[in-house]
């Protein structure tokens, strides 16, 4: 009976049924999504394994099948090209998976990304870096997502050791790194702050145009049906909702999976096959949805008595009550309390020690207090709110007598609020420990700028050949003022190997740039006093004249070398001084390069800032000498453990930031709908109103004011539970309490969400205040 | 009469979509008059009503209020002449059921301009006056039908209007009831020389009229003359 | 009623014979006072005297009276004053106001006019009965109320009659 009502009540009856449908069709599509995040990272993570280079505990030797590896990576305009160099030793190599023929010298193998990237007309610069012949196209298993810039580009010049590395196979075993403990419980968080609203806006679509329904469930009693049936009616009714709700829901999570192919956030994109919920969630949610709906039908029955000749609302509503409102967040509160300081330590990379239960269950009570004490809150305020405009009275008004319809809605707003303040703070604690070891590499760069210059490092592993290239091609690049490079090499101490010191060399030019050596011929040598930071390091020696190095590491009959009693004492350029640690600067005739091991390229760039494109022809300009070669702008810093972390923290807070938003989006529309509803209950008022000669003015602002109150309330409500959310999981990971603005993004956002509610509920307005509704029907 | 005339309209023409709801109605107000605006239902007096008010623009023909033209009046202007000039008392639905009655009242004055405490002291003079000032802090759906429509007589002469349109005002009432309302009105309405536009379809509501018109099929007969 | 209008009326249809005018007049207006012959040809005499019809011819055969009366102009003038003349609003009007109807709808009047004066003339008594009764202590409130009903009842069936003119106006004249 019930759901025949849904489906064949009229139009009235069929436009809620499709109101609830697509209600919970949204909120089962983004549920459906969330369950699939586990099965796309998993699938990522196995294609990233996969095209690893495979590590073997003995050496790989040379084979016909083996191949050598070198880093090409590069940034074009901030997103990253994962590049490769890849050389054949025999006929038969191995290919990294999604490669069909290996590139040879001059060619390269592209993804279908990059390929398009590379045909844009602001690629030149970048098509002029990646010159090769394209030969072939990466295929889906060898990318981690459609979105994926990835070049693998043939070489003859890779050496085994040096810049590149001999595989003789592809794939390494899952060993997934687990994440940091501080970011999994930020994750934790962040599932239940995002899943909770999401209920939340699904048992409000259940309750679309319920008052419209109530009206028939009376006509039903008049012709005899009793309470139980037309409870079992509502059950009926909005199990259909809730089914038709659960196919839309399916329906649209096809559709945004067949979507998000083309979409790509923070550099990140995603195959439309690894967006597959996890079954037991999927299970979980198609049980769910309907008992749920089921439950909030019920209960919203509760507080109504449909009798044959009307539906009594309780006239006037019990107060509500306090007390059980505090239970929930109590219990959280005392989960949660105990697990002080147990991630304090290192929280960025040790092991997550504490039950992942006790803490989503902690996080899940503490924030249902914000939806539970929310209606207490917002029925105690609006009930001593008075006058004002009359606007104000109006919307002031409206909410004392219905506070509950406004709140409930809000509510969700308001669990997903409070848990992004949490997480932002969380944030903030853990970026300054970030931060801190950046702090010394961006000094420099911070001079530099004040003096209109940008400063890049070069990085790599090269010959005194290329150095000479590498500065020749960097001078030459137009918006370039200034470079230097050198290599650096360590040594070892004779007499105790664990000892080291480093040695720059190079040409008595560039020598000059690195310290005040006076006169200067091939052969000489030059000691720079240790500077400031390095005499605390027990490890580094200051070299004397006649102080002993071995050149190699390893292995008897290493070559020496001896610093020369001729070597002078000098004093390091400030720039040097910021770059390099070197206590030995030597001419090429002082040290015999060919013994250096591992030397590694360092030096400068000075660029002139000004000039549009410096940096992507910098960038080329090194890439052209070898790929190989990285070049660190200090303006997006590339430290790489320590940025990678930086880097995955950004992305999982602007991950947050926007599933927060959508969040919001999702409510604000469930808001809308509700709102359309009540303005068309309210038609004829509405044109009394006007005929009176309110303003248009006047109404808007008091629908305004009707959905500013209680988002601003549950804002405010938000914003304490999460300071406090966000202190008690602060305490876990030892951290003092930071971020206290942290809200704010997210709070601008909900007042966002009151624009767009208060904006999308104006045409309807506008029509309803048509003298229209006026007319007796 | 027309000398006098406060409010005037001549061959108005109103339609909703195919429907004629107005022909060509004439009609004409007098200061301080009260006019009964008589004929069956859908024959067009509230469309008639609406069109005087200003609240609908008429598609042909021109309303005119102390020789300004209302017909031509933007939508804004048209909406501060109402707040400034004319009161409305409707059927029902009329009172914002979340306000208080003495809330409901001071709502068109404070609309008007006028601070809350002036506004709610206008009303509760007025409430007194229609004799519902006991229950100015009830709700509307606390009150009676006749208590309601009383308040509905105060909001729509609190602000002192120099007309008052009135559809039905008595449509929902029994007839002791109605009968107290209509002489409250009609009374209140003559002692502050307010004119009156009384659209109903009942003769005995009409008698509390100084003149009736008859719409019918979208003309208005002004039977002043034949009586 | 006035018989000697009513009679005046139909015979501005066309010129009759009395006998035709007392069947025309049983057969729209008399349904249960028939009309006696003495009564047709009395008034008749009587609106002869008065010019108000004239004999158009006798016709040829038995009987006293075989006279075709016919109205005059002065007739016409006669019965249009009294169609538009409102009658003094009283209970039970409605069988003189069903005549008038009936017979400004047969000889081509504006029924609808006739009824709105007729109306307005109603509501000028109600207004007075009003005044009264506002005015009055609770035996003239009592005394009015009566009245006051009474007319309402009065006007509803004239609005009724008003709004079914056309279909009324299509049985007369079958």
């Amino acid at each position: 009976m019930g759901a025949r009502f849904a489906l064949a009540g009229g139009r009235q009856g069929w436009i809620r049924t499709v109101l609830t449908a697509v209600g919970v069709g949204l909120g089962v599509a983004v549920l459906l999504l969330a369950a699939s995040v586990p099965h796309v990272l998993q699938q990522r993570d196995a294609r990233g394994d996969a095209r690893s280079g495979g590590v073997s505990e003995e050496e790989v030797k040379r084979s016909s099948t083996s191949v050598l590896m070198g880093s090409a990576f590069t940034t074009f305009h901030g997103r990253d090209i994962e590049g490769h160099t890849l050389q054949a030793e025999g006929k038969h190599p191995k290919l990294p998976p999604g490669v069909e023929v290996l590139p040879g010298p001059g060619e390269m193998v592209v993804s279908p990304a990059l390929g398009k990237l590379l045909d844009q007309d602001g690629s030149r610069e970048l098509a002029h870096r990646l010159d090769g012949r394209v030969v072939g196209t990466i295929g889906d298993e060898g990318l981690l997502g459609p979105g994926e810039l990835a070049v693998y580009l043939g070489s003859d010049q890779l050496r085994p050791g040096e810049n590149a590395q001999r595989f003789d196979r592809f794939g390494v075993p899952s060993d997934k790194e687990p994440l940091g403990p501080a970011l999994l419980l930020i994750v934790v968080v962040a599932c239940v702050v995002l899943v909770l609203p999401v209920a939340v806006f699904i048992g409000t679509a259940v309750r679309f145009g319920s008052e419209r329904r109530d009206q028939r469930l009376a006509a039903l009693r008049l012709v005899g049906a009793d309470a139980a049936m037309t409870h079992r009616m509502v059950a009926g009714e909005s199990l259909v909702g809730a089914g038709l709700g659960l196919l839309l829901g399916g329906g649209f999570f096809l559709l945004g999976r067949s979507l998000v192919g083309h979409i790509r956030v923070f550099d990140l994109s995603v195959f439309p096959s690894d967006v597959t919920p996890a079954p037991l969630i999927a299970a979980l949610i198609v049980v769910g949805v309907p008992v749920l709906a089921v439950g909030v039908a019920q209960s919203a029955m509760r507080a109504l008595a449909v009798e044959p000749l009307g539906v009594l609302r309780e006239a006037v509503p019990r107060p509500r009550r306090l007390w059980w409102r505090l239970l929930p967040p109590a219990c959280g509160l005392l989960l949660l309390l105990p697990l002080s300081g147990r991630l304090a330590d290192a929280p960025l990379t040790g092991r997550f020690a504490v039950s992942k239960t006790q803490i989503s269950a902690g996080v899940v009570l503490l924030l249902s207090g914000v939806a539970l004490l929310l209606p207490w809150l917002v029925e105690r305020l609006v009930g001593r709110l008075r006058g004002g405009l009359p606007s104000w009275q109006l919307a002031v008004r409206r909410l004392q007598l219905s506070s509950g319809s406004a709140t409930r809605a809000v509510s969700g707003i308001t669990i997903a609020v409070a848990g992004a303040v949490a997480l932002q703070m969380l944030f903030s604690a853990a970026d300054p420990a970030a931060a801190g070891e950046r702090g010394e590499r961006e000094k420099p760069a911070a001079e530099a700028e004040s003096h209109g210059w940008r400063d890049a490092q070069l990085r790599g592993a090269p010959t005194q050949h290329q150095v000479g290239t590498l500065v020749d091609a960097l001078r030459r690049t137009e918006g370039v003022r200034d470079a230097v490079g050198f290599l650096e090499v360590s040594l070892s101490l004779k007499s105790d190997p664990a000892q080291m010191a480093s040695a720059a060399v190079a040409d008595c030019a560039t020598l000059r740039r690195l310290a005040r050596i006076g006169s200067c011929r091939d052969g000489d040598v030059f000691l720079p006093p240790p500077q400031d930071g390095d005499e605390a390091d027990e490890d580094v020696v200051t070299p004397k004249p006649g102080t002993r190095f071995t050149l190699r590491e390893s292995g008897k009959g290493a070559p020496e070398w001896t610093v020369p009693a001729s070597a002078r004492e000098v004093r390091a350029t400030p720039r040097a001084a910021a770059e390099s640690s070197a206590g030995v600067l030597a001419t090429p005739g002082a040290i015999d390069a060919d013994a250096l091991e591992l030397p590694w390229l360092n030096g400068w760039v000075r660029m002139d800032k000004g000039r549009p494109e410096v940096t992507e022809r910098v960038r080329s300009a090194v890439f052209r000498v070898d790929p190989g070669f990285s070049i660190a702008d200090p303006a997006d810093p590339e430290d790489e453990v320590l940025s990678k972390a930086v880097d995955t923290y950004d992305s999982v807070r602007r991950g947050i930031f926007a599933g927060a938003t959508a969040v919001l989006l999702l409510i604000g529309a469930s808001m809308i709908v509700s709102m359309l509803e009540q303005l068309r209950e309210r038609r004829r008022q509405l044109a009394v109103l006007v005929a009176f000669g309110t303003r248009r003015a006047t109404l808007g602002a008091s629908v305004l004011w009707q959905t500013a109150v209680p988002v601003l309330l549950g804002l405010g409500l938000a914003a304490v539970f999460g300071w406090g959310l966000g202190w008690v999981l602060l305490r876990i990971i030892g951290e003092p309490m930071a971020g206290w603005t942290s809200f704010v993004p997210i709070a601008g956002v909900g007042a966002g969400v009151i624009a767009v509610v208060t904006l999308a509920s104006l045409p309807a307005l506008w029509r309803l205040m048509r003298p229209d509704g006026l007319r007796t029907e | 009469m027309t000398a006098a005339a406060l409010l005037t309209a001549e061959g108005l023409r109103k339609s909703y979509g195919a429907t004629a709801a107005l022909d060509g109605a004439d009609f004409s107000i007098a200061a301080g008059e009260i006019v009964a605006v008589m004929g069956p239902s859908g024959s067009g007096k509230s469309t008639l009503l609406h069109c005087l008010a200003g609240i609908v623009p008429p598609d042909a023909g021109t309303v005119r209020y102390r020789g300004r033209e209302v017909s031509a009046m933007s939508d804004a202007q048209r909406s501060a002449l109402r707040r400034a000039d004319f009161g409305f008392v409707f059927q029902f639905g009329q009172l914002v059921p979340e306000l208080t009655c003495l809330e409901n009242a001071a709502l068109p004055v404070r609309l008007a301009g006028a601070s809350r405490k002036e506004a709610e002291g206008r009303a509760r003079e007025w409430l007194r006056r229609l004799e519902v000032d006991d229950v100015r802090h009830h709700r509307p759906g606390q009150v009676s039908g006749g208590q309601g429509q009383r308040v509905a007589i105060a909001r729509a002469l609190a602000p002192s209007p120099r007309v008052v349109f009135a559809d039905e005002p008595t449509g929902a009432l029994d007839s002791l009831n109605g009968e107290r309302v209509l002489e409250l009105l009609t009374e209140a309405a003559r002692e502050s020389r307010a004119a009156v536009v009384l659209v109903t379809h009942e003769a005995r509501v009409a008698a509390y009229s100084d003149r009736e018109v008859v719409v019918r099929d979208g003309r208005a007969r002004d039977l002043a003359g034949a009586s | 009623m006035s018989i000697s209008h009513t009679l005046l009326g139909l015979l501005e249809t066309g010129p009759r014979h009395g006998y035709d005018l007392k069947q025309t007049f049983d057969q729209k207006f008399g349904h249960d006072r028939p009309l006696h012959y003495g009564q047709v040809y009395s008034t008749m005499s009587r609106l002869l005297k008065n010019g108000l019809v004239e004999v158009e011819g006798i016709e040829p055969g038995g009987g006293p009276e075989r006279k075709r009366y016919a109205i005059t102009d002065a007739g016409i003038t006669d019965v249009a004053q009294w169609l538009a003349r409102p009658e003094k609003p009283e209970p039970y009007l409605q069988n003189t106001l069903y005549t008038k109807v009936v017979l400004a709808l047969l000889t081509g009047r504006d029924a609808g006019e006739l009824l709105d004066t007729q109306r307005s003339e109603h509501l000028r008594l109600m207004r007075e009965l009003t005044r009264r009764k506002t005015e009055g202590d609770l035996a003239d409130q009592l005394i009015c109320d009566h009245a006051l009903f009474h007319l309402e009842a009065d006007l509803r069936w004239l609005e009724t009659a008003a709004a079914r003119l056309d279909r009324l106006a299509e049985a007369v004249r079958a």
